[in-house]
């Protein structure tokens, strides 16, 4: 193309409004309860649903009846999803739904609805494989160079055992929407990652066309990989608003259905042996490794994870179904699982040569695919955790509280993913900026905000926002860390497309041609001869009345035009105390070394890397879904003993943001995901480096921690 | 939640009518942290509901020459900042003041605290407090790692009020009233195993109000230590209560008593033997620990809480220890 405008970022030392810590947007909003979000929504004539769940962990309906219910005062509609024949695979798997004119009334109705069952055999601990037989699906083995002539002519070789639980998504506002079904018309306010692509999923359910499916949502209270789909609560809630002639129906999973129904993290199991030399050189990796995310199984952690290309590997994985709810993505999915079976693994095999795990990891660098970054991100984290002078070789310590240092690393992609945006320029000199994307929290609202204004020379309340509408330009799903590259890329695109045609109106009137002019501090001038120079509302006049510039711009993948880019990588070092007598980990200081690309925003970038490692510590300390072997249930999905780590858990966090100029050159990198990963294999690594032994199942708690210092891991 | 009447008397008496000689018929209400909970997935659901946060009899904290006096509707923030509390039983003051969060603590009660039901989840899911299948309790065989290493069952639930340990520490009596008249039981007794499915884990009868508890006066030396895994909103794993006697630097007489480790408050007679007559060091206070546990029996899951309970002991004999009075 001759003709393609420069996209280009401003170079660094001259952007005005990119790369400085506004504060998000919609903060104060959020802040003051002022923000609401669609759990929040109440509407003329609304009904609320309920749902009805599966008491057994296996069974089979023989009969339902719902007259008793249907004949309550104040229940409008009643939905049977499951008939009687119907086999159901876990507890809390969804039976039925009420809607009814209070939360109250329809939470009584569902009582009434009587269910007859035939209850089958379940399953539903994966953590010992022999136990799982026939539920277990292999998948093929995978064999690279020559494992088994590698570790017999190894100098060491080092074994693990190694477990991650299955966790729960607990978004502070759980799944569901508030949606109304009117003849062939549906309008929803869903809580959903992804509004444009919303209808389009649920269409084909309802056959309804897409296009007169209305979505909006405004804020979203979490969402990490849980929220793409409208889900099965979506079509559910729609089924009731239809049956009840057409009323709004709110359907939202209650606290206990939210850590059951809409999606886990898959566990990681792992029997690893690694191989090498005495200086702490790896040869070979062999792994037997097994996972379950639900019934249908579990996905297997890329391994050996970020040291992909160690020379002589192994690799045999099952999937194991058990009777419980189903997986979702979760913040970076299966790489958590990977980055904690590889770095325990790699830190086991420096104790077991005797080598610094920092040594180990920076010595085989050369297997990952960076290992510039890999290795100058290692003496940063050594450096900001003071690992020279406070690690002490495994095992070295006495005393009831000893102090451990471990590391764990991550990788992942970050590329924008495809969107548009449209740019509106009114002759008023006012400024539109739309796109039917999403703001998870990040603060998608404040960096689209801040590319516009800066493309156009304006200040940020000088740009109008709208997002959270499928009636806008398309936005992407938010997942994979890809909307801060997307959503800034086609803003940036959009907003140079707009400026062109405010260019062509104004260059007359500054008798100039308009690749000439420039639009900087809220002024459109001649690039070479700055004096010749109009206000930015002149300008916009030029466009004459009646008139207005709307121009899109587009993020496409295949060709980001070096406005965003793919790959980060990081690493981290977890600095723990251990008590040893009672088992409790308190973790001292988190450094978090993460690689990125050009930062448009470095105390929205650095809150994604906070948010990450709270998050993580909360993983790697305290989370886990606890399965009854006798009922087959969820015996935890509360937030009681689900635990979360609240912030006095968390202990100081070190973030150091890479922003030297060789990343920034590499455009927009997502951030969202990356930190997220290795967090329970540094906690877990520096408990084994603090007791001397490796605690192989997270989380480190007491039960944990004390089994393995007494022996009781069988 | 099941619709219910709604009482609120002003007086004790008035209250007193309202309840009933069943269980189930009607439920006390005070701070309602934990019966709000129980009603919402119907594991109570009374007919009425008798609100007596307008008894004013019930409120505050006194001193006096037999001791101090603790309303029922003293609320958890009140008892953990009150300085006659922390001057003469500061194993109970601590003990309150460890109970999350701020806002559990301005609303819970004392007799609230005391009357509370077990966090079982096998209870909190409607398998009963037993939690009996054919006959037998799931707990052994289940997800125990929660539940009691000592008492041998039929209940395998904990105690949930980590007031109740400290309290059987301190010898304080709990007041209680109905229609027919006042009594008084020590703390001791007032926590129970149930030995049946209908039976309930404490004293109180369904007629009756908890009006306040008394902790006798005398110069002790006392601790609680407690294991929490986390810093917020959450239960300990187990906790040691201890109340020390003193005769110069050595123990004249000692209580004993671990919290959340069987469905009542569980003295240890055993650790309390350990320690008479001994200075607190290191070495004796590990003795006592291991003493406290020496009968424990723990299930599949829960061997860690031995070590805990061991643990907590020693810990609380070494604070006490260094206390002043
Ligand atoms: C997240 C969380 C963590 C917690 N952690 C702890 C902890 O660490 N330690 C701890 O001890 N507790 C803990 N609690 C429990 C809390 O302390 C209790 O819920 C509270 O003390 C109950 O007091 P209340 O006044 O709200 O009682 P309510 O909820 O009003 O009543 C509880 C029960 O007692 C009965 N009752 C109340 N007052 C009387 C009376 N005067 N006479 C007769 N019956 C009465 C009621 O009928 C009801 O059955 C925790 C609770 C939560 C939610
Ligand atoms: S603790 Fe939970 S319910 Fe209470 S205010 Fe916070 S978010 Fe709301």
């Amino acid at each position: 193309m001759a003709n393609t405008p420069d996209y280009s970022w401003p170079p660094m030392d001259a952007r005005k409004i990119m790369g400085k810590p506004y504060k998000r947007l919609d903060g104060p909003q959020k802040a003051a309860g002022r923000a609401k979000y669609t759990s929040d929504l109440k509407m003329k004539d609304m009904l609320f649903a309920a749902y009805l769940t599966c008491p057994h962990a296996h069974a089979r309906i023989t009969s339902i009846d719902t007259g008793a219910a249907e004949k309550m005062n104040g229940v409008q509609a009643v939905l049977v999803i499951a008939e009687a024949g119907k086999e159901l695979q876990w507890h809390g798997q969804e039976v039925a739904a009420v809607a009814a004119t209070t939360e109250e009334v329809a939470r009584e109705a569902i009582l009434k609805i009587k269910v007859a069952y035939e209850v089958l055999p379940h399953f539903v601990n994966e953590a010992d494989l022999a136990k799982a037989a026939s539920r277990g699906k292999a998948a093929g083995e995978k064999v690279t160079g020559d494992p088994e002539k590698a570790i017999q002519d190894a100098e060491a070789v080092s074994d693990g055992v190694y477990g991650i639980p299955v966790i729960t998504h607990c978004c502070l506002e759980p799944h569901g929407c508030v949606i109304q079904w009117q003849g062939d018309q549906v309008m929803a306010w869903p809580s959903t990652q992804f509004v444009t692509g919303w209808a389009g999923t649920l269409a084909p359910n309802l056959k309804v066309p897409a296009a007169n499916i209305k979505v909006k949502m405004d804020y979203i209270g979490g969402g990490f990989g849980s929220k793409f789909s409208p889900g099965a609560w979506a079509e559910v809630g729609a089924r009731l608003s239809q049956k009840a002639g057409g009323k709004p129906v709110k359907i939202f999973l209650d606290r206990a259905s939210e850590q059951q129904i809409p999606g886990n993290r898959p566990s990681a199991f792992g029997k690893i042996k690694i191989a090498g030399k005495k200086d702490g050189t790896i040869t070979a990796w062999q792994s037997d490794t097994w996972a379950s995310g639900g019934f249908a199984g579990g996905g297997q952690p890329p391994l050996p994870y970020v040291y992909t290309n160690i020379p002589n590997t192994r690799l045999n994985h099952v999937s194991v179904s058990v009777n419980a709810g189903p997986s979702q993505a979760w913040r970076a999915p299966n790489n958590q699982q990977a980055s904690y079976l590889t770095c325990s693994a790699i830190e086991d095999f420096a104790a077991k040569v005797g080598v610094d795990p920092m040594v180990v990891f920076d010595k085989n660098a050369g297997y990952t695919p960076r290992a510039e970054q890999y290795q100058y991100q290692l003496k940063k984290a050594a450096e900001l955790s003071e690992w020279s002078k406070l690690w002490k070789p495994r095992g070295s310590q006495t005393g009831a509280v000893r102090r451990g240092l471990g590391i764990g690393v991550n990788a992942w992609g970050g590329a924008g993913h495809a969107c548009e945006a449209r740019t509106t320029i009114n002759p008023d000199g006012s400024v539109l900026l739309e796109m039917g994307t999403q703001d998870l929290g990040t603060g998608t609202r404040t960096i689209m905000t801040q590319v516009a204004a800066e493309t156009l020379g304006l200040q940020m309340g000088q740009i109008k926002l709208a997002i959270g509408d499928n009636s806008l330009p398309p936005g992407g799903a938010s997942g994979g860390s890809t909307t801060v590259g997307g959503a800034s890329s086609a803003t940036r695109k959009s907003g140079i497309n707009a400026l062109a045609k405010l260019f062509e109106a104004a260059a007359p009137a500054l008798s100039a041609q308009p690749e000439d002019l420039e639009a900087v501090d809220g002024t459109v001038r001649v690039k070479s001869d700055t004096k010749k120079s109009m206000s930015w509302v002149a300008a916009c006049k030029k466009i004459g009345p009646g008139g207005k510039i709307s121009e899109t711009g587009a993020n496409e993948q295949r060709n980001p035009m070096g406005l965003n880019s793919g790959g980060a990588a990081g690493v981290q070092v977890a600095d723990v105390s251990v008590d040893t007598e009672t088992g409790l980990v308190k973790i001292n200081r988190y450094v978090a070394v993460q690689d990125c690309g050009l930062i448009i925003n470095p105390r929205l970038a650095e809150s994604q890397i906070y948010g990450a490692i709270i998050m993580g510590i909360s993983t790697a300390l305290f989370e886990e879904r606890i399965m009854d072997n006798l009922t087959g249930r969820m015996m935890n999905s509360d937030m009681e003993f689900y635990k979360l780590a609240g912030i006095k858990d968390i202990g100081d966090i070190v973030v150091h943001l890479d922003i030297r100029e060789v990343n920034d050159k590499r455009g927009v990198i997502g951030l969202g995901e990356p930190p997220a990963i290795g967090i329970c294999a540094a906690v877990g690594n520096a408990v084994a480096n603090a007791i001397g032994v490796r605690v192989p199942n997270m989380p480190m708690s007491p039960m944990h921690v004390l089994n393995t210092l007494e022996g009781r891991n069988a | 939640m099941q619709s219910f009447a709604y009482g609120n008397p002003a007086t004790i008496q008035e209250a007193l009518a309202l309840l009933a000689a069943k269980w189930g018929e009607a439920d006390v209400l005070a701070g309602g942290t934990d019966l709000i909970s129980l009603m919402k997935e119907h594991l109570h659901t009374p007919k009425r509901v008798v609100n007596i946060k307008n008894i004013k009899e019930l409120e505050g904290i006194q001193k006096t020459d037999a001791g101090i006096r603790i309303g029922a509707l003293v609320t958890l923030d009140e008892l953990a900042k009150n300085a006659d509390v922390k001057a003469a039983a500061k194993s109970l003051s601590d003990a309150a003041a460890a109970i999350p969060s701020a806002q559990i603590r301005h609303m819970a009660t004392v007799g609230g605290n005391l009357c509370q039901r077990p966090r079982c989840w096998y209870y909190r899911q409607g398998f009963g407090l037993l939690a009996m299948k054919d006959g037998k309790s799931m707990v052994p065989d289940g997800a125990n790692q929660y539940h009691a290493i000592f008492g041998g069952g039929p209940a395998y639930f904990v105690s949930p009020s980590s007031l109740g340990a400290a309290l059987v520490a301190l010898g304080a009596k709990i007041k209680l009233v109905s229609a027919k008249g006042p009594r008084e039981v020590p703390a001791a007794s007032f926590f129970v195993a149930p030995q049946d499915e209908t039976s309930r884990e404490i004293a109180l009868h369904p007629d009756e109000i908890l009006t306040e508890i008394v902790i006798p006066a005398g110069a002790v030396r006392s601790a609680t230590y407690e294991v929490r895994q986390r810093e917020v909103l959450d239960w300990p794993l187990v906790t040691a209560s201890v109340v020390l006697h003193m005769r110069g630097n050595v123990v004249a007489s000692a209580k004993v008593v671990m919290g959340y480790v069987a469905p009542q408050p569980w003295d240890s007679a055993e650790a309390a033997k350990a320690i008479a007559g001994k200075a607190i060091t290191a070495e004796t206070a590990e003795a006592a620990g291991k003493a406290a546990v020496a009968s424990a029996q723990p299930l599949s899951q829960n061997a860690y809480k031995v070590t805990l309970a061991r643990v907590a002991v020693k810990r609380a004999l070494l604070e006490a220890a260094k206390q002043k009075v």
